[in-house]
């Protein structure tokens, strides 16, 4: 096994033998003295500590913004590493000159995140809008500016973007001054490492087995770096999303970004895309997976929330054997799964959802944005001739797990859609749910808000067939 | 011209404590404090976690040299708690190891043994027990008994305002390293090195000389690092003292989160009475402002709410009694407005609910009692250069506000759910510590024989600019270029005794004595140029761009030359200018004077969208006219007047500090509490620069910018109400901030 971690940071090889639980942040900002790279809070909420992660496909290498303080090293291996020091050049970037022009930046501490992020937009997007440049910084927090600022140095620097981008997106980038010249050496230099590819310790039965780890790296990141941990390896050449007969098969190690822009996701459940965009940030979509997050087993993970809306089965393995679980079948009680130590979440199936299936899915908290629900509930359902004949509804951050709403759905099976059916699953809802009050809302609150949030469905699905003012 | 400051930020090249490269050895402390809101402490046992492998010390109370007190103005905080805990967050050890995560390891393994004591959480419970920080204040004008019968409406209640987390983007934290003498040089995060430096001193027994203090510049400070810096650089350096090693601190942000203290919280009761005209006649007001465990800055802060308590308006009878209630939570401190937005929110409060009692529009009551010239402030400065009416006028015209209202009240007649609302909000901001003696500075200009030029003053540099404005104020001085111009870090060895970065007086005062240095190296070169160029009057020398004029004609002389002359001529190049204000002056036990060097006014009008079936809104637009004075750099200006309104709006709606009866911050994280991001930034943000050709104290007429503006985010508040009693008329909402998402939906249906 190979126990060396090699990767790219800017344009040096670094090999490190340092615990591969070890977060990127540290080990750049300590071992490196890379120290444009900032520690503002250390669980994924403030973007302060944004690095690109390039990884090779094909010929390519594709960057992602991520927070490196959630990044274990560990998954690095391999990878390109690009810090903000990486982005300097003799020149400034047409980013950098547009928070300069703008005086979008104030006390400097943020500033490199918001670049670092927007660099990414360049390097990614194929739409030079405003909002999906505003999408890519959505992580990053700027506590001087209040954003204002910051929103006119991205509209400037879209003025840059122009023509429109042809040929190979990092030449041209290079030649705009967005990116330094060492950039097109990457690919080569990735594929070298590649045959030294880290594969970690042989850990017989690790104590946390990472996947993404956006959450475990906030909550344990002390305890990770002093056990033995493992990788959920890449899934090799097999596609990570696909169909199969009427189901989407998709790999536990998917991340919500791969799920997101999925030409089968966006197909199949067209509704979803936008309504991701709740889920954390771009970086931390860029790193959690499916599979993450539903062992993760948060009462109020958006992702879990979706997925037991839409029937969605979990394939674990262990020792080449594979045992068939129902999403809504695996929450125990808060935090307990029904999962040995030793199985492995390979793989999730979706049930396509038949042509007049309706989906919605609704979010409040705090914020808006980069924010964790108070509460959050997803429906699924189908109606011939007024009545429903399918129904799921679910909820998070009413419970100790995420829950499916299971006497709700099964009271207004075979209903007609109408104000009083609906005022009555708000009543069978409320008998079915035990928030407690805690940072994110006092019991009373998630209970009305869970009252609001089905109602929103109705509203949102069937704006001509149940009355927003009699339900309210 | 570009800012320098600017391009090393988004270069990452800008340098924070926790960015400089240590010497080799240099130690990692960790604070270990309690889990105890309120309890006598029985024992701390060090032993076992002083055996771990890699831990170099560990100090408690007893340990400390010198006196174990690091309150400001009065004298009753413990550096480290010694035989009781008042707080949760309170120091108890310092961890001094290898790497941080051996040191907080090591915090783990001490025991700390506390008898509990009930905590007080709530200010009117601490008035209740008398537990007072001091005496109440009272502040009066006219008299308020004497004109109750003359009020044809008369409206009372109580009106909450929550805390607010500074967050500042860079945590706390100090580097200390031992020098020769027994003395120490602090690199600090403060926004006032000369409190680090007496704090350590005394701390650690030893004079101020033997105390450097260095800051480069801060991630932000908004107040929290005004006072509460020194303590972690006062534990630097008694451990790096103690163990003849550098050691740096740094506060792990959930630490820092459950640490420090926050914008205090206030709890108010209010009694407005106004005339048929809607005239106030008489405003009477009781603030109880939850202090925390003990003083730090209340007493300072508890005047300003004081000060401020009548806004922009002029009301002739005034009683406002302010009580700083002494609690189980951190010692709340200074933030941006100082007590300033509690007490402007109360009287926006009573406004409101007299328009609400009288069914008109809060705009109309708050139009009809702006302040005029002369008018009188309950202090008994008169309002001199008013531009409260000036700025309201201009609002109302500039962005159309009746029409505005108007398709706001039709978007409200269509839309049954979500409703939109609108609020003006005027600002009246007093410019000058009120604590009278800190209203000075210093600055050391030295001009350097190849004609750079550096400059060292008491302002720290935390984003807003304040360099920058100094090297406009020297560049403009002496005519060069700005690139000529570097600004040293802020010293204690260059300027003693200095002010903390605080009170937006920053530019003002520092500014101002690095114009006074510069002016005497100029007088002096004036006279190197003559006799140089062999001319009789030195008086008809000038430098423009670089130039050496003489009676308005350039002659051959160039800034370089000029420099290389004067110093060949023995001619001093360096000058250390002191400034106090002038005119300026507050007797505290007779709560009149004149204690604002000027005031800064505008109005802001705030428009908002709620969705009364979930509970959120958008804040749509901010359109602001502000009395700038007359800026030296409106791209700084504007930008401050962003952030701070971002920041009051968040004070106002989802920054919540919620705290359980046992005194623990339950949103003590990123992930819990929650700051304006980009998504909650309105579409529409205008800043009208007001043209006000007034001359003031301010540095070359420029206005301070620092707090003002924040206060034009309590406009939101009052827009959300609009939208809500849009939505039901017929509810009287109680006034509790902030509006979070949860409040305003149980405010709507329960």
């Amino acid at each position: 096994m190979k126990t060396t971690i090699k990767f790219i940071c800017n344009d040096r090889v670094i090999s490190t033998n340092i615990h591969p639980a070890v977060s990127l942040l540290d080990f750049i900002r300590k071992q490196e003295h890379l120290t444009g790279t900032k520690e503002g809070c250390r669980e994924g909420d403030c973007g302060a500590c944004t690095v690109l992660l390039g990884e090779l496909k094909g010929n390519e290498v594709i960057y992602k913004n991520v927070n490196s303080c959630l990044l274990p090293i560990g998954d690095v291996a391999g990878k390109h590493v690009v810090t903000i020091e990486g982005l300097n050049s003799d020149v400034l970037s047409p980013i950098q000159e547009s928070f300069i022009s703008e005086t979008a930046t104030q006390c400097g501490f943020c500033t490199p995140g918001f670049i670092v992020s927007l660099t990414s937009f360049v390097l990614n997007t194929n739409h030079f809008t405003f909002d999906s440049a505003v999408e890519s910084i959505a992580g990053n927090i700027c506590r001087c500016t209040g954003h204002i600022s910051i929103k006119r140095a991205v509209s400037k620097m879209l003025t840059f973007i122009d023509p429109v981008f042809n040929g190979n997106r990092i030449e041209d980038l290079i030649n705009k001054n967005f990116l330094p010249k060492y950039f097109l050496e990457i690919p080569v230099k990735l594929k070298g490492l590649s045959s030294e590819t880290y594969e970690g310790k042989a850990v017989n039965s690790p104590e946390f087995v990472i996947s993404g780890g956006t959450d475990l790296f906030v909550q344990k990141w002390e305890e990770l770096i002093k056990t033995e941990v493992s990788f959920i390896p890449p899934s090799g050449d097999k596609e990570k999303i696909r169909v199969s007969g009427n189901f989407v098969i998709i790999k536990a190690n998917t991340t919500i970004t791969e799920f997101k822009e999925s030409e089968i996701i966006n197909k199949h459940f067209p509704a979803l895309n936008e309504k991701l965009k709740l889920f954390g940030s771009l970086p931390i979509r860029n790193r959690a997976t499916l599979g993450g997050n539903i062992i993760n087993a948060s009462p109020i993970g958006d992702m879990v929330n979706i997925l037991l809306a839409l029937d969605t089965k979990m394939y674990f393995i262990k020792d080449n054997g594979v045992r068939e679980l129902p999403l809504n079948k695996f929450y125990l009680a808060y935090k307990t799964l029904d999962k040995q130590k030793d199985e492995i979440l390979d793989e999730i199936s979706i049930p396509i959802p038949a042509e007049d299936c309706l989906f919605n899915y609704e979010k409040v908290s705090k914020r808006t944005y980069l924010d964790i629900a108070s509460v959050n509930s997803s429906i699924l359902l189908a109606v011939h001739n007024g009545i429903i004949n399918k129904i799921n509804i679910s909820a998070g951050g009413i419970a100790p797990v995420p829950k499916l709403l299971a006497q709700t759905g099964e009271f207004l099976l075979f209903k007609k859609i109408s104000t009083d059916n609906v005022s009555e699953a708000i009543k069978i809802a409320m008998q079915e749910i035990n928030p407690i009050s805690d940072a994110r809302g006092s019991a009373d609150y998630k209970k009305l808000l869970l009252k609001q949030l089905i109602i929103a469905h109705f509203v949102t699905l069937f704006p001509d067939f149940v009355s927003i003012e009699e339900l309210v | 011209m570009k800012n320098y400051d600017l391009v090393r930020h988004v270069k990452g090249e800008s340098k924070f404590v926790d960015d400089i490269l240590t010497p080799e050895g240099c130690l990692h402390a960790y604070v270990l404090y309690s889990q105890i809101a309120h309890g006598n402490i029985k024992s701390v046992n060090i032993n076992t976690a002083l055996q771990m492998e890699g831990v170099e010390g560990i100090f408690i109370a007893k340990d400390i040299p010198g006196e174990n007190q690091i309150g400001g103005i009065i004298q009753d905080e413990e550096l480290l708690a010694s035989c009781k805990v008042d707080f949760i967050g309170q120091p108890i050890a310092i961890v001094v190891a290898k790497t941080v995560a051996l040191a907080k390891e090591a915090s783990k393994k001490i025991i700390v043994d506390i008898e509990e004591l009930t905590p007080v959480i709530d200010p009117r419970v601490a008035f209740e027990k008398g537990e007072l920080i001091m005496p109440p204040r009272v502040f009066s004008l006219g008299d308020v008994e004497a004109n109750w019968d003359k009020c044809a409406l008369i409206v009372e209640g109580t009106v909450e305002s929550g805390g607010q987390e500074h967050l500042y983007l860079e945590t706390q934290g100090a580097f200390a390293c031992p020098v020769e003498g027994g003395g120490v040089k602090i690199v600090s995060s403060t926004q006032s090195p000369t409190t680090v430096q007496k704090t350590a001193a005394k701390v650690l027994g030893l004079k101020m000389h033997l105390i450097e203090v260095d800051v480069l510049r801060l991630g932000g400070g908004f107040g929290g690092k005004e006072d509460q810096a020194s303590q972690w650089a006062a534990m630097a350096a008694m451990a790096a003292l103690k163990l003849n090693k550098p050691v740096k601190l740094i506060l792990p942000r959930q630490d820092d989160l459950r640490m420090t203290g926050k914008r205090h919280p206030y709890s108010s009761d209010y009694k407005i009475g106004l005339n048929k005209e809607g005239k106030i006649i008489n405003y009477e007001v009781t603030f109880y402002q939850n202090a925390g465990a003990s003083a730090d800055l209340s007493p300072a802060i508890l005047d300003r709410t004081l000060f401020h308590c009548t806004n922009s308006y002029f009301v002739p009878n005034v009683k406002a009694t302010a009580c700083s209630c002494k609690t189980n939570l951190p010692p709340n401190t200074a933030f941006r407005g100082f007590g300033g937005p509690q007490g402007m929110f109360v009287i926006e409060a009573a406004i409101y609910k007299a328009a609400e009692k009288l069914g008109i529009d809060p705009c109309l009551i708050q139009e009809k009692n702006l302040l005029a010239e002369g008018d009188e402030f309950s202090y008994g400065q008169k309002a001199e250069q008013c531009m409260a009416k000036a700025s309201w006028e201009s609002a109302i015209s500039k962005f159309n506000f009746p029409h505005l209202k108007k398709e706001i009240d039709e978007f409200n007649v269509a839309s049954k759910i979500v409703k939109k609302g609108i609020a003006l909000m005027p600002i009246c901001f007093g410019i000058s510590f009120t604590t009278t003696f800190l209203n000075q500075a210093s600055a050391l200009v030295h001009v350097y024989s190849d004609g750079s030029v550096g400059v060292s003053t008491g302002a720290i540099e935390m984003g807003q600019g304040v360099n920058m404005k100094i090297r406009q104020v020297v560049a403009s001085v002496f005519s060069i270029k700005i690139d000529r111009i570097k600004n040293e870090t802020t010293n204690t060895t260059r300027n003693a005794n200095t002010s903390a970065t605080a009170a937006s007086s920053g530019a003002d005062l520092n500014g101002k004595a690095a114009q006074l240095a510069c002016n005497n190296i100029l007088n002096r070169l004036k006279d190197a140029a003559a006799k140089y160029l062999s001319l009789a009057n030195s008086d008809q020398i000038e430098i423009k761009d670089e130039v050496i004029y003489y009676e308005n004609k350039p002659t051959r002389l160039l800034w370089n030359e000029l420099i290389s002359s004067a110093y060949m001529q023995r001619v001093s190049l360096s000058s250390h200018a002191y400034y106090a204000p002038p005119g300026i002056y507050f007797d505290k036990d007779k709560a009149k004077g004149k204690p604002f060097a000027y005031h800064v006014y505008g109005t802001a009008i705030i428009q908002v969208a709620v969705d009364c079936l979930k509970g959120v809104y958008e804040i749509e637009s901010v359109k602001i006219v502000h009395d700038f004075g007359k800026s030296i750099n409106k791209a700084i200006d504007r930008s401050q007047t962003e952030g701070a309104v971002m920041q009051g709006i968040g004070w106002m709606t989802m920054e919540e500090l919620k705290y359980n009866e046992n005194g623990r911050l339950l949103t003590d994280a990123l992930s819990t509490y929650k700051v304006p991001d980009i998504y909650f930034a309105p579409k529409e943000f205008e800043v009208e620069f007001l043209d006000n050709p007034n001359d003031s104290l301010a540095v070359f007429n420029s206005k301070a910018i620092g707090e003002p503006p924040f206060m034009y985010g309590i406009g939101a508040y009052f827009a959300i109400m609009n939208a809500m009693k849009s939505y039901k008329p017929e509810k009287h909402f109680e006034i509790i901030s902030p509006m979070t998402p949860e409040r305003l939906l149980l405010s709507l249906y329960n």
